[in-house]
């Protein structure tokens, strides 16, 4: 039970972020009320992120230790990474039909959430594709550091090349929208720590599972 | 050591392509019937833009049909040789160096036949030969390492492409952005920060290879 708070706390931040990411106040832009999308559709963002660099580190942690159960880790931080990845996709193409009337636009914003999930795709393929335990677990952390690397300098590079974004919040650091009205912000970080801490509390649940299956199956 | 290492392994990589012609007479005929079908296809619709993103394309996919074959041209049995007389730094470092330098040659025969059946769109020369040798080095290095984790699972060659496509596009979208700017000006300003993106990506992929290959290489 004591270990547990952070769930406890995911469940608070989240109820939190819904209940008052309803009622909060919104500054009148050109957006309008479709803004409360930032408590959802960018959460999802901060959890596949989070979700990614966790998957990455145990990955590192493998190739040092050679523990299956790093890489069991590795493998479901990334499958719950690939569920903020689509779960964010979706979200931003409701509303990118509101706002921009189509669905999908070329956008460095957009083209990194797609590559990413290509990328973390083809890690699942690959690992589909190796019968040896020991083997997969060592081929997939290395595709997974080498493509970590790669889709992080994507992200970076890509709105350096792009002629403009049109996509919100493209004036700050990906990680802190400054621009952000005050009243919003209380909203804000508490949904996206709630959003991160739900994404290890799936993680969890789905290594637990794993190790069931591997008890049964031996 | 290293140096010696690599200079033997190249020379044995060089040696193995001349004896199997046919691997190497396939991937230029892929090449030319590539770039054929193109200039067929995209008859009328020549833009330098569309050049440009033909050229690289096309350049991609000749690359990966050429370096897919690394690491699975030779017997597992001929690996473990391999394993225990050299170090697993200088069999990467040795495929890296043999793939840039036939990703140079095709390189420039593409751009050879792009000039023959489409056209020069180039303006800045210079700077489109810079690109491609940088992307040349570009995508040796990081198909070798693809090539590399795709050839310890089954099924390899569709895996190549799925694993290596998502990852080569930061390196290709910059390309494509450098060398777009040959196609319009003999303008050079303004693109030092590209170039210096290109080469330090390069620089990490050939850092990465060397640290993560001796994982793949043990069994």
């Amino acid at each position: 039970m004591k270990k547990d708070w952070w769930k406890y706390l995911s469940g608070v931040l989240l109820l939190y972020a819904i209940i008052a990411g309803f009622i909060v106040g919104v500054p009148d832009t050109m957006i309008q009320e479709t803004m409360r999308n930032l408590f959802y559709h960018v959460g999802m963002w901060f959890g596949m992120m989070a979700m990614l660099v966790t998957g990455f580190i145990y990955s590192l942690r493998y190739l040092m230790k050679f523990n299956e159960r790093e890489d069991l880790y590795a493998v479901e931080a990334v499958n719950v990474g690939l569920m903020f990845g689509f779960l964010g996709i979706f979200t931003g193409m409701i509303w990118a039909n509101f706002t921009w009337g189509t669905p999908w636009v070329k956008d460095p914003k957009l083209n990194g959430a797609a590559v990413g999930i290509f990328i973390y795709l083809a890690y699942m393929i690959l690992r589909g594709s190796i019968d040896d335990i020991h083997k997969r677990a060592k081929v997939a952390a290395v595709y997974n550091i080498f493509a970590f690397f790669l889709w992080i300098v994507f992200v970076m590079v890509m709105p350096r090349l792009a002629v403009e974004s049109i996509h919100p919040g493209k004036d700050s650091p990906p990680v802190l929208p400054m621009n952000l009205d005050p009243s919003m912000r209380i909203v804000f970080y508490p949904a996206m720590v709630g959003w991160i801490l739900l994404g290890f509390w799936i993680m969890n649940i789905r290594v637990r599972m794993r190790k069931l299956q591997l008890k049964i199956e031996q | 050591m290293l140096y010696l290492e690599i200079k033997h392994l190249v020379g044995k990589e060089i040696r193995l392509e001349l004896k199997q012609k046919y691997v190497l007479n396939g991937i230029l005929l892929y090449l030319v019937s590539t770039i054929y079908v193109t200039y067929l296809a995209f008859e009328d619709v020549i833009t330098p833009e569309t050049w440009n993103s033909l050229f690289w394309i096309i350049l991609l996919f000749v690359a990966v049909n050429g370096i897919s074959k690394s690491f699975v041209q030779e017997s597992p049995a001929r690996h473990l040789y391999y394993y225990t007389i050299a170090s697993p730094q200088a069999v990467v470092l040795s495929k890296i160096l043999y793939n840039l330098f036939l990703m140079t040659i095709l390189s420039v025969l593409s751009f050879g036949f792009f000039l023959l059946l489409m056209g020069s769109q180039v303006v800045n020369l210079p700077l489109f030969l810079v690109t491609l040798l940088l992307g040349s080095l570009g995508l040796s290095s990081v198909l070798t390492m693809v090539a590399a984790i795709a050839s310890r699972a089954s099924h390899n060659f569709s895996l190549m492409a799925i694993l290596s496509f998502p990852i080569v596009l930061p390196l290709l979208a910059t390309l494509m952005k450098v060398s777009r700017s040959a196609m319009t000006s003999m303008d050079w300003s303004g693109l030092s920060g590209l170039l210096v993106i290109l080469i330090a990506i390069n620089i990490a992929v050939v850092a990465l290879a060397y640290l993560l290959f001796p994982y793949l290489w043990k069994d």
